[in-house]
């Protein structure tokens, strides 16, 4: 029965969490913060796949975020909401409920699909070219949302709460809240069983030696185009979630800067750990986070002295130093991030005892 | 005495690669140390050539003497162009975007632009008449051989007397081997002190004048290189008779 | 009917000529040796044989099918599998993992197997596992099987890698410079591996290497190749005193 105490330990990290937000335990700031934290552990694993696993260096995972975060929030907004732009709805608002994971599936699958976009060019291209282009792709993406003004172009597109009441409506629970559990954790068991398996292998043989990998019957072609897209398709889950959560979005949240932030969590965790990648997307969010309280705090600390200036402020871009300093930091002294690429169960080996995830 | 290694302790991190071992070379002679992979030649190069971590390592312990004076302290650069002792490494790390010529005159970086200079390149033409022909090809466009014989070129034109070579017959046709070695023993006989690392052991033994056996870190045979060839026990572990 | 039979093999790379009117033929399962000078073009024979180039012209028959521009998955999937001068090893995966990931060939199972996890998966992953522990029981590894090649000694990692070429199950193995790197000791290793290999597998191989004491007692037939072309061929004994060949290649012992 012990195998059994990791899997039941989450599931009621899970439903005690919803039950506090139901009951109003849990303020609605945090539940925002765990929320965040389901998006970012989705965003960092998954681009672990790439960078990580396979060892390219991709640099545009936000440009699918946006793909996913458009697609679901259009298509949610067209057939359960009476909006202006896409007029009355199509389905009964109630449905939005049981098609709501439908939607975000549709929003992977698109976000898959435009990572074509990098997998194609991977074939001939590696490195610092590769990593161009995925900047481009990037760009592309946002670009295009900018310009689209069906879908609101700069300004952005809103509406998605609606689509939270209507659920509401059926049952009045924090449904967000269980969506983004119940992909959190399923992206978790996904790349997991992808990256233990003997196909999935296949990607961390590419990002050892290439070469040798297709000498030895890996069709590398193939395994770059299906890494790439479930990379890809899984960014666009966290930003259907993502736009759910914020209830609005605007092409810019989805800029070169998310993809950094991508970028800093996979190596913050450890390239090819997916614990890494989990941990690493918690500290993340948490710092973040917490800094927007220690900073004031700091600030009203620092006119106690005298000296300090009544004008002088400690700005909250003080965050955008302190979160580079810490990776600067990192790689100085840990350069292969908080896990390397090993997994929880390998620091701990007594813990393999208490899970049996296949 | 030219180099001697007394008692030297090299790690790498945690893990101690060398474990004591001290040697000596001679002004003139040729020397080879000769072992498996990972007993340590390399590390030991890298020792004496002050090649700094990563991929060198930490002396621990003991002292590299050049002379009579310790290199322990003297920067990799310094080891070139003051102390003139020169290493073709493995693997040859020749600049492959740049020409043969190009590559050598990298090598004289820290030598003053006179005669000598010049007769370095004749010299290094006449011993290897390849380079002369291949001189304005791009150096990583030479077949393995070429590359090798670049590699120990531009050692030479370092104007060193001391020239270490880690594995020079890696990959070479036994024509080019034999060639290279007996190039070798010219510069020898023209006053060049060679410290040899090589897996062939059997080569090595023949062309050097003393020999020394690293196992896991550790000396564990020496002796002119006719002893060591008919060693009974080396012959069996090292040179697979 | 041939194993492998390669006709005027010829590879251009811009205006130099690597290889020019090669031909060989493998009737069933010989030994056979391919030496020649550094760039005389022996390891561009081997990346033509295994997909790597697209030869300009010539053909490759292998058990009667062209294999001339596929991919190199493909050939090894056919039975061609080869090992590299510079140990090619997934260095930071287990020796089992290395073995494993070499069935890419077989899998029989697709991502959506994969992700339910069902008995097709199953089944097939531990017909894979089988496979490679027999094979690691076979060449004697199997003390090795968690361990990660790099931190193994350069002997073992040589063999590792001719055990991984085993697994695709191949029926004719490309061998470049299998000697090369290791010391006298590991080299008459190697010699004893080869031919016990050639005996007990059955399979025909092909070998470039350098050390003669290796092609010597090893090949039952020789090519010599020097500029991309072919100039001799033959037996041990009339390879080493084939006056071109000494000129070309053996060179003169005396240091």
């Amino acid at each position: 029965m012990k195998k059994f105490s990791v899997p039941v330990l989450l599931t009621i990290f899970a439903v005690g969490t919803v039950l506090a937000a139901h009951f109003e335990l849990l303020d609605l700031y945090i539940q925002t913060v765990i929320m965040f934290i389901g998006v970012n552990i989705i965003l960092s694993s998954s681009f672990n796949i790439i960078n990580g696993y396979m060892g390219e260096f991709a640099c545009g995972h936000a440009g699918f975020m946006a793909v996913g975060a458009y697609v679901t929030s259009v298509l949610n907004i067209m057939f359960f909401t009476n909006s202006k732009t896409f007029g009355d709805s199509i389905l009964s608002p109630e449905l939005a409920l049981w098609f709501f994971p439908v939607t975000m599936l549709l929003g992977g699958i698109a976000a898959a699909i435009t990572g074509l976009l990098v997998a194609l060019p991977s074939f001939k291209t590696r490195d610092d070219y590769l990593a161009i282009i995925t900047l481009a792709a990037n760009f592309i993406l946002v670009s295009m949302f900018i310009n689209m003004d069906s879908v609101g172009g700069a300004r952005g597109l809103m509406g998605m709460k609606q689509i939270i009441f209507s659920m509401e409506d059926v049952a009045f629970i924090p449904w967000m809240l269980i969506w983004t559990f119940v992909f959190t954790y399923a992206t978790v068991f996904v790349i997991r069983r992808f990256v233990t398996s003997t196909y999935g292998k296949g990607i961390i043989a590419i990002h050892q030696d290439e070469i040798a990998a297709e000498i030895m019957s890996v069709n590398t072609n193939k395994m770059k185009l299906v890494a790439f897209m479930l990379s890809s398709g899984l960014a666009g889950i966290a930003g259907g979630l993502f736009a759910h959560i914020l209830g609005y979005i605007n092409p810019n949240s989805f800029n070169i800067l998310k993809s950094t932030e991508c970028l800093v969590m996979v190596y913050l965790g450890g390239m090819g750990s997916l614990s890494g990648s989990v941990i690493a997307a918690i500290i993340f969010t948490l710092l973040i986070e917490g800094l927007r309280f220690i900073i004031p705090a700091m600030d009203t600390l620092i006119h106690f002295v005298p000296l300090v200036p009544e004008t002088f402020h400690l700005s909250q871009v003080l965050k955008w130093v302190i979160i580079p300093l810490i990776l600067v930091i990192l790689m100085q002294f840990r350069p292969e991030g908080i896990m390397g690429n090993r997994e929880l169960s390998d620091f701990f080996p007594k813990l393999k005892k208490y899970y049996e995830f296949k | 005495m030219l180099l001697e290694i007394k008692n030297l302790y090299v790690k790498y991190g945690n893990i101690e690669a060398l474990h004591g071992i001290s040697f000596t070379v001679d002004r003139g002679e040729i020397v080879t140390l000769i072992g498996a992979n990972g007993a340590g030649k390399t590390t030991t190069l890298h020792a004496i050539t002050r090649v700094p971590p990563p991929e060198g390592s930490k002396v621990s312990n003991g002292d590299i003497l050049y002379n009579g004076k310790s290199l322990l302290n003297v920067p990799a650069h310094s080891i070139v162009s003051d102390y003139h002792i020169a290493l073709a490494p493995e693997g040859r790390h020749i600049f492959g975007n740049l020409t043969v010529e190009e590559n050598l005159k990298l090598a004289t970086y820290s030598r003053p632009d006179d005669d000598s200079q010049k007769k370095d390149y004749q010299r290094v033409y006449d011993l290897f008449p390849k380079m002369a022909e291949r001189r304005n090809q791009r150096s990583e466009t030479l077949s393995g051989g070429e590359q090798q014989m670049l590699s120990v070129s531009r050692a030479i034109m370092t104007a060193c007397d001391f020239l270490m070579l880690d594995e020079p017959s890696m990959g070479l046709s036994p024509l080019l081997m034999y060639d290279m070695f007996r190039v070798l023993k010219t510069l020898n006989e023209e006053g060049m002190t060679i410290l040899l690392i090589e897996q062939n052991a059997n080569l090595a033994l023949k062309f050097a004048h003393r020999g020394y056996v690293l196992d896991t870190g550790e000396i564990v045979a020496s002796g002119t290189a006719g002893e060591l060839l008919n060693n009974p026990e080396i012959k069996k572990a090292y040179l697979g008779v | 009917m041939s194993l492998l039979k390669i006709k005027g093999l010829t590879q251009q790379f811009g205006g130099l000529t690597a290889v020019s009117d090669f031909a060989t033929e493998f009737q069933g399962n010989e030994l056979m040796g391919l030496i020649g000078p550094n760039g005389a073009g022996k390891t561009t024979v081997f990346n033509i044989v295994s997909g790597f180039y697209k030869p300009t012209e010539g053909k490759i028959l292998f058990a009667e099918k062209p294999i001339d521009g596929l991919k190199p998955h493909k050939v090894t999937a056919m039975g061609i599998a080869r090992t590299f001068q510079n140990i090619r090893l997934w260095h930071d995966m287990s020796l089992l993992d290395n073995i494993l990931i070499s069935q890419h060939y077989n899998l029989g199972y697709n991502l959506f197997d994969l992700f339910v996890r069902n008995k097709r998966y199953v089944e097939n992953e531990k017909r894979m596992r089988n496979i490679a522990m027999q094979l690691l029981e076979q060449l004697d590894l199997v003390q090795f099987m968690d361990e990660k090649p790099k931190n193994l000694p350069y002997g073992v990692q040589r063999k590792i890698e001719i055990a991984r070429a085993l697994s695709v199950k191949p029926s004719l193995l490309l061998l470049d410079e299998p000697a090369a790197g290791l010391n006298s000791s590991d080299v008459q290793e190697l010699i004893k591996l080869i031919a016990w290999i050639h005996k007990e597998f059955k399979i025909a191989i092909w070998m470039i290497e350098h050390q003669m004491a290796v092609v010597m007692s090893l090949c039952s037939w020789i090519q010599v190749i020097d500029f991309g072309k072919t100039i001799a061929e033959g037996t041990p004994e009339q390879i080493q005193n084939n006056p071109a060949v000494i000129k070309a290649y053996l060179g003169d012992e005396n240091i």
